[in-house]
């Protein structure tokens, strides 16, 4: 176990040092989000109505701009080849590398999320809503994704094959994400029925990612 | 402890990179792995780390620990020095020996051997190709494993830095490990020479 805790640290850590993935995500998900009324005009009803959609839109560009280095950075400084041979089994420590992955770069969004609420007029409940929904959803892109970070690896600059491969398996979290947001926000559905789904969502995506992603990582290796 | 391979095949991208390749070395043993360019010392390596899966022929280690495979208890030390630019000497360093695990060195210790306590707290990003090496090197030190698989490991290294390795191999072999490194130059160690690829 302290050799998880290990690679979770040193992945955080890298991630808030300088050059790192965190704030590049956050600033991302910021100028995406903030050039949005600009391009949909000052209609502030139909802001609001396109305000969850923005916000998830915004976090799944913003999670897949850093997931491209997930494993490209430890391949090509030779780390790679460490972890593989090390005692820990390899899903285990793909688990990790996600793990740290959506603590430096998916929970900032989702902190974020409050105040970029507020440039799309959305209300108290509404930004909480589209906060629990990204919440529970932004693991499921980040463990989805990792498959698709894994697959690069093997491809040298694969970072926009990345996009190609992911954004397809994301869409079912953005559907569920958005839509329980909508529900929260102007029902007629009650929220718990697309929330639970996107729980489901990411619980699938934990057990599935990690293995998926060894399993390429393992057959890729050269 | 004995590590052994037998009729060992590797094709890398279609090309058959050598086959039928035997090799043996005892606990307290070296194997100095020579040949020309892009004769396979690479991948004997890295099959022999388990990063390749060879087309034929087996890899076995007798009388090591039976809970553990061979790269687990292996050491490979590579072209790539597995160091992250962001993360300081120290932490590099304790990042390794954390994640590795099994028997560790202190840390600090394993800096002073390979003469880089002084810079313990530069970012990697600062150092030179030597020092990058020796900072390596001090994985190697840092968790005791008794396989090394060393890729040209002195490449890099000035002459303090060669002899100070050379030592450091000494001790290993000495106290029941096994090397084996690809080279291209004299490891200054007594080793067994395996020599691959053509006549050149």
């Amino acid at each position: 176990m302290s050799a998880l805790g290990a690679l979770i640290r040193r992945d955080i850590r890298i991630a808030l040092r300088v050059g790192g993935g965190a704030l590049i995500g956050v600033l991302f998900f910021l100028t995406v989000t903030v050039l949005m009324p600009f391009a949909v005009g000052p209609d502030l009803a139909l802001l609001s109505r396109l305000g969850p959609a923005i916000l998830w839109l915004g976090a799944l560009l913003a999670s897949l701009l850093t997931l491209d280095r997930l494993f490209t950075a430890d391949h090509e400084d030779g780390s790679l080849d460490l972890i593989v041979m090390s005692r820990t089994p390899l899903e285990l420590a793909c688990a990790a590398k996600a793990l740290a992955h959506w603590i430096a770069a998916g929970l900032p969004l989702i902190i974020a999320t409050p105040v970029l609420g507020l440039l799309l007029n959305l209300d108290g409940t509404a930004t909480l809503a589209v906060a629990a929904t990204l919440l529970a959803g932004t693991p499921a892109l980040t463990f989805t994704g990792m498959i698709g970070a894994a697959l690069a690896v093997t491809l040298h600059r694969g970072g926009l094959l990345l996009a190609v491969l992911v954004l397809p398996l994301s869409i079912p979290v953005l559907i569920f994400g958005v839509a329980a947001s909508q529900a929260a926000i102007s029902g007629p559905l009650p929220f718990g029925t697309p929330f639970s789904i996107l729980c489901a969502l990411s619980l699938a995506s934990l057990v599935i990612g990690p293995f998926a992603a060894a399993a390429s990582l393992r057959h890729g290796l050269d | 402890m004995r590590l052994s391979g037998r009729n060992l095949k590797c094709v890398r991208g279609g090309r058959e990179v050598f086959s039928g390749l035997d090799l043996s070395a005892a606990a307290g043993e070296a194997l100095a792995v020579t040949g020309p360019n892009g004769a396979g010392k690479t991948s004997l390596l890295r099959v022999l780390a388990g990063l390749l899966v060879p087309a034929e022929g087996t890899v076995a280690l007798e009388g090591g620990d039976a809970e553990l495979s061979l790269p687990e208890q292996a050491h490979y030390l590579g072209h790539r020095d597995a160091l992250k630019p962001a993360l300081s000497v120290a932490e590099n360093l304790s990042f390794w020996r954390e994640f590795l695990g099994g028997k560790t060195e202190d840390a600090g210790r394993c800096l002073t051997a390979v003469a880089l306590d002084h810079a313990a707290h530069l970012p990697a990003a600062y150092l030179s190709a030597g020092q990058r090496r020796r900072l390596s090197i001090a994985r190697l030190l840092s968790v005791r494993r008794p396989v090394w698989l060393l890729d040209e490991p002195t490449s890099a290294l000035d002459a303090a830095g060669q002899a100070l390795f050379v030592g450091l191999m000494r001790d290993h072999l000495a106290s029941g490990g096994l090397i084996v490194a690809a080279t291209h130059l004299p490891l200054g160690i007594d080793a067994r020479d395996l020599r691959i690829g053509g006549a050149a």
